[in-house]
């Protein structure tokens, strides 16, 4: 260990999230795990971490934190005003937090999940395996609270300062047929996609929740529980489609019409209550 | 249906539906032994899901050796300590059209096997139930069930490792711990475990 965190305010949700919970879905565990990977890859890569190193997922800004020795830090994600030691810095490269000063993160301009990693990473004990902190069944480190003190680990890699992040580029999502996708009328995908849904209010690290045409089912009976996977598409009785994300339960009991490419699923972290999606469909599939 | 009907879950995953609950235990039995290239093998109560695959039809090919095991449950027995005491037992025991006694026998009789966890970490849906007892969940859930709570629901028994919202019809509660994410085996009621209840 070298050094602690000092949390003033954890804002709405922070939690701890490395690479996720691997392998105990069949015992009911959620994987967990940041909900936009490319933006925690890259802040632990700006601060010469490993990438399975334990980093802060910050929802809706707000965080203010301090360090009692000084560390290098790095915020990603959705674009957030950042002030270190009281000076306002950018995101997206590596900045150093020295001992005393504090880090404050403003409320997102656009999306919501900021990355804050740490050199050395999160040194919070492990649960299972992992570090990351699950909203469904609160499997893992405690969610962030006001007042907590974080261990940070050994710095072993000097900061990386200069990198080229992945460009933002949104658009529709894309998907490949479900394994139910026969469990809805022809051409039920296809009106997915030609179908523009909005961001409900429920969204979360769950699920986000869409409202919007409700896909036609052709079975009505019950579907038996089935295990499920990140990035499907499940379709409720009441016809809003739900793509699953980081801590969905592994099993459910509602068809799957489409699977959401992994390469996309960092914009479910960042859309708002509110915004429009549509869906498309991958080339070749 | 073949034995085995695989269907693509995404890129990276397979949904393998097989006949019944006792299919999808032996086969993801099976495929655990034979370690096959899959990080999460997930039974649900007519298939088993394979997830984190990187060659499909790789996996496709080992799981095509696997034929359905009639034979009897093999996992670890469990015992479960009972106190007959549940808000639904007396409900429970006008439906089987017997009184409380007849349905503390009648549980303690079954032999159940964990089917497959869901809803909770460590809740076990456990089978044997015969199709006869089935009773439906609770028009409206409860909104705190306490932990060891032992309630059915259709044909399946469960346990609440910890507390929470349901709507299972309580016939008792077990002071076992269920889920403990500290011990090696965080769950007591893994799938392919055979479980029996007893009165205490």
């Amino acid at each position: 260990m070298s050094g602690l965190l000092a949390v003033e305010s954890a804002g709405a949700l922070t939690t701890v999230q490395d690479r996720g919970r691997a392998g105990l879905a069949h015992l009911g565990v959620p994987r967990a795990g940041p909900l936009d990977r490319p933006a925690a890859t890259l802040a632990n890569r700006l601060v010469g971490n490993d990438p399975a190193a334990a980093l802060l997922e910050v929802t809706w800004g707000g965080l203010a934190l301090t360090s009692d020795t000084g560390v290098w830090i790095a915020v990603t994600g959705a674009p957030t005003p950042v002030e270190v030691a009281g000076a306002g810095r950018g995101s997206g490269r590596a900045e150093w937090l020295p001992a005393g000063g504090r880090l404050r993160l403003g409320t997102p301009v656009t999306g919501v999940r900021s990355y804050v990693a740490v050199a050395g990473g999160i040194d919070v004990e492990p649960v299972l395996g992992s570090r990351s902190t699950d909203t469904l069944a609160w499997v893992g480190p405690p969610r962030v609270q006001d007042g907590a003190l974080l261990p940070v680990g050994a710095p072993h890699a000097p900061p990386a300062p200069l990198d080229t992040p992945r460009p933002p580029r949104p658009g529709a999502l894309r998907v490949v047929p479900g394994p139910r996708a026969d469990w809805f009328a022809d051409g039920a995908l296809d009106r997915l996609c030609a179908a523009s849904y909005v961001v409900g209010e429920e969204s979360n690290r769950v699920g986000l929740r869409l409202d919007g045409d409700p896909p036609e089912r052709v079975r009505a009976e019950e579907l038996p529980s089935e295990g499920m996977v990140l990035g499907a598409v499940q379709v409720p009785p009441g016809g809003q489609p739900v793509v699953l994300l980081a801590d969905h339960p592994p099993t459910g009991g509602y068809p799957v019409l489409a699977v959401v490419h992994q390469d996309d699923l960092w914009q479910c972290a960042q859309l708002r209550p509110g915004d429009p999606v549509g869906f498309a469909r991958l080339r070749g599939a | 249906m073949d034995v085995l009907d695989l269907r693509a879950f995404g890129p990276a995953a397979v949904l393998a539906e097989v006949a019944d609950s006792a299919a999808a235990r032996s086969l993801a039995a099976y495929a655990r032994a034979a370690r096959v290239d899959a990080e999460e093998v997930v039974p649900g109560a007519r298939t088993v899901l394979f997830d984190g695959v990187r060659d499909v039809d790789g996996l496709a090919r080992r799981l095509a050796d696997w034929t359905p095991d009639g034979g009897p449950e093999r996992g670890p027995l469990v015992e479960v300590p009972v106190v007959y005491d549940g808000a639904d037992l007396h409900d429970v025991a006008a439906r089987w059209g017997t009184d409380v006694d007849g349905v503390v026998a009648r549980h303690g009789e079954i032999e159940f096997v964990s089917a497959f966890c869901g809803f909770a970490p460590g809740f076990a849906y456990l089978a044997g139930l015969p199709e006869e007892h089935a009773v439906p969940r609770l028009d409206t859930p409860r909104g705190r069930v306490p932990a060891g709570s032992v309630g059915l629901a259709g044909s399946w028994c469960g346990v609440y490792p910890t507390a929470s919202p349901g709507g299972w019809r309580l016939l008792g509660r077990t002071e076992l711990t269920l889920w403990d994410p500290a011990r090696y085996d965080p769950a007591l009621l893994a799938p392919g475990t055979r479980v029996r209840f007893v009165p205490v």
